[in-house]
């Protein structure tokens, strides 16, 4: 089991420098994909990339060579039209070759658009939105059940939270006090059409979570020692399942995607491209 | 739902079912039940006592029963996930197409009291579409057994197969079939229980014990039926339904729409590889109130039904 970033108690501010490179890495590399590829889903692999990253190279246990490992930690990409990221974020972390995302959607790429358990490191598959919680509650009981150590965290977008499923997953988490289980919401404020807010208002967000039995911590998703620290396993044993709610900006990093709905699934032309990787490197 | 009494002979097959559920919990630690307050329903009172710890009870939530069975196969476990099939298939069914079939999770999907078992309560409440949603999706076995022995059979095959499963267990009562002491359920492998060349029933679930007695019946007249249990839909047995062309008549017959099931699957191979007269005998769409019984008399699914068939076709 390798842990790829040991947590040091009286860490120094520096320490989260490498999780943080590692995200802008991601982002860089995901909009690559989705330049190349003419199509993908930018806004939110931007807006998701410092969780990814602290994620991946800060608060889980896993071993990328041995993938089905039992006492592997989980992650389940809910936001599954994100797979940039997720693909990318899975290649930095060692599950596959990264000259492999050049393939990002090409024919026979097992990099498809959305994850699939055709590519190492992907637990389940998602896309269809709203699958990913109810996935992982089970993957939670099943830990719980045999009293394991492996921690499951899922991954959603805001929008998708007004998929029913979520909250028939969030009573039956709730109810059984997954306390091996965190939830992260992207909430980047901004869904395909419209603002969520314009859309269907989940507000308060926080207060329904608590209703349905979770803790819940709000933080700047972009934030990467404060999400590291969240991350990290609790002083105290939690006796409820987590609810880290993460504001974040959709299109983070790039300044003329940020905030802009219609970045959700737009594909920049060449010298956007160029400023953007521009911004993204500084 | 009140529980009809049984008659004398017949058999409820989700008895059948559990008791081979409880046998494989009580030597696989890793064999759980997920369900959707369906304890009752799906005869899973005797498990929960057995096995309190191994029972995950979602409360009234399809979607999540099926995603949480997804979930507890990647942690290791072999989800029994039970619930009335109308519910467990139509609901759920985006869960079933990605977190179980296209992500290949082991589970177990148990779709009870299919069919037109719930007669009276109406098409919200019949199940005649399942076979045919599941059996596109190919990587989900389809099994649909037609009496105690084989569903048994189907439930220990489902949890030997790794992979996902998909079992329609009916409530409607049927007799144990009669069988070879050495007979055997494989997966993909129909059973011929009776030979003949003049024409072939091809039948699952329920409707075989009513295409052997529609078989005794032809023999009379001197028509001579081959009768096949297809209870494996998929993968199907290519080579017996070639065979079953091969007399040169098909009559198939199911507790099903007669749209994408038995008959759906066997005109594929029929129309493309050894065309054949066909008669293709099920339910043929949303249908009225009525008994289970009064509904399959109104559309055929009897064994005087299946033999009418049988002879228009054969023109006897």
């Amino acid at each position: 089991m390798v842990k790829t970033a040991p947590f040091a108690a009286n860490a120094s501010a520096g320490m989260f420098d490498h999780v943080r490179e590692r995200a802008n890495w991601i982002r860089r590399r995901s909009l690559q994909m989705v330049f190349e590829a003419r199509q993908g889903h930018p806004g939110g692999d931007l807006s998701a990339a410092d969780i990814l990253a602290s994620l991946y190279f800060h608060a889980m246990r896993y071993d990328p060579l041995r993938p089905a490992d039992p006492a592997r930690d989980r992650f389940v990409m809910s936001k599954g039209h994100c797979s940039g990221s997720i693909y990318a974020t899975l290649a930095a972390a060692g599950f596959f070759a990264e000259d492999e995302l050049a393939t990002y959607m090409q024919p026979r790429s097992r990099l498809n658009g959305h994850p699939n358990r055709y590519v190492p490191g992907v637990e389940t598959n998602t896309g269809p939105l709203g699958h990913g919680v109810p996935v992982a509650v089970g993957m939670a009981i099943a830990g719980q059940m045999d009293r394991a150590e492996f921690r499951v965290f899922a991954l959603t977008g805001d929008g998708e939270l007004q998929e029913g499923s979520n909250w028939e997953a969030a009573m039956t988490a709730g109810h059984r006090k997954l306390a091996n289980l965190t939830l992260i919401v992207d909430r980047n404020r901004l869904q395909q059409g419209a603002s969520v807010e314009d859309t269907v208002d989940l507000e308060p967000l926080a207060d329904k979570w608590r209703a349905f039995g979770w803790e819940v911590v709000s933080c700047d998703g972009h934030d990467v020692e404060a999400l590291c620290r969240l991350l990290d396993p609790p002083a105290k044993v939690r006796d409820k399942p987590l609810c880290l709610i993460a504001d974040t900006i959709k299109g983070k990093g790039v300044s003329f995607m940020e905030n802009q709905v219609h970045w959700h699934h737009g594909v920049p032309d060449a010298e956007q491209y160029a400023q953007a990787i521009e911004e993204l490197s500084a | 739902m009140s529980a009809a009494a049984v008659p004398q002979g017949l058999f409820d097959c989700r008895d059948a079912y559990v008791r081979a559920v409880e046998e494989l919990a009580g030597r696989d630690a890793r064999v759980v039940a997920v369900v959707n307050d369906s304890v009752g329903s799906s005869k899973l009172g005797g498990f929960k006592e057995r096995f309190p710890d191994r029972l995950v009870n979602v409360g009234i939530a399809e979607q999540t029963m099926v995603g949480v069975g997804a979930g507890l196969a990647n942690g290791g476990k072999v989800p029994f996930v039970s619930a009335a099939s109308c519910f467990l298939t139509a609901r759920a069914l985006e869960q079933i197409k990605a977190d179980v079939a296209y992500s290949g999770a082991n589970v177990k999907l148990c779709g009870i009291s299919s069919g037109v078992a719930y007669g009276e309560l109406g098409p919200t409440h019949h199940s005649i579409e399942d076979v045919a949603w599941l059996r596109t999706m190919g990587t989900i076995t389809v099994l649909v057994p037609s009496d105690p022995w084989e569903t048994a059979e189907a439930i220990k095959a489902a949890a030997a197969h790794e992979g996902p499963v998909f079992v329609r267990i009916s409530r409607m009562p049927v007799p144990e079939l009669e069988r070879a002491a050495n007979a055997r359920f494989v997966i993909g492998q129909a059973e011929t229980l009776r030979e003949g060349g003049d024409v072939a029933l091809l039948a699952n679930g329920v409707m075989v014990h009513r295409a052997l007695v529609a078989a005794e019946a032809l023999a009379r007249d001197g028509v001579a039926a081959r009768v096949v249990n297809i209870s494996s839909m998929s993968p199907l047995d290519v080579d017996a339904v070639l065979a079953a062309a091969a007399t040169g008549a098909i009559v198939t017959v199911e507790e099903h729409s007669v749209r994408g099931g038995l008959g759906g699957a066997v005109a594929e191979i029929v129309a493309t590889r050894y065309p054949c007269p066909m008669r293709i005998l099920g339910f043929p769409d949303f249908l009225p109130t009525g008994s289970a019984d009064w509904l399959m008399q109104q559309h055929g699914l009897t064994a005087e039904g299946i033999a009418a068939a049988a002879r228009d076709l054969l023109r006897v």
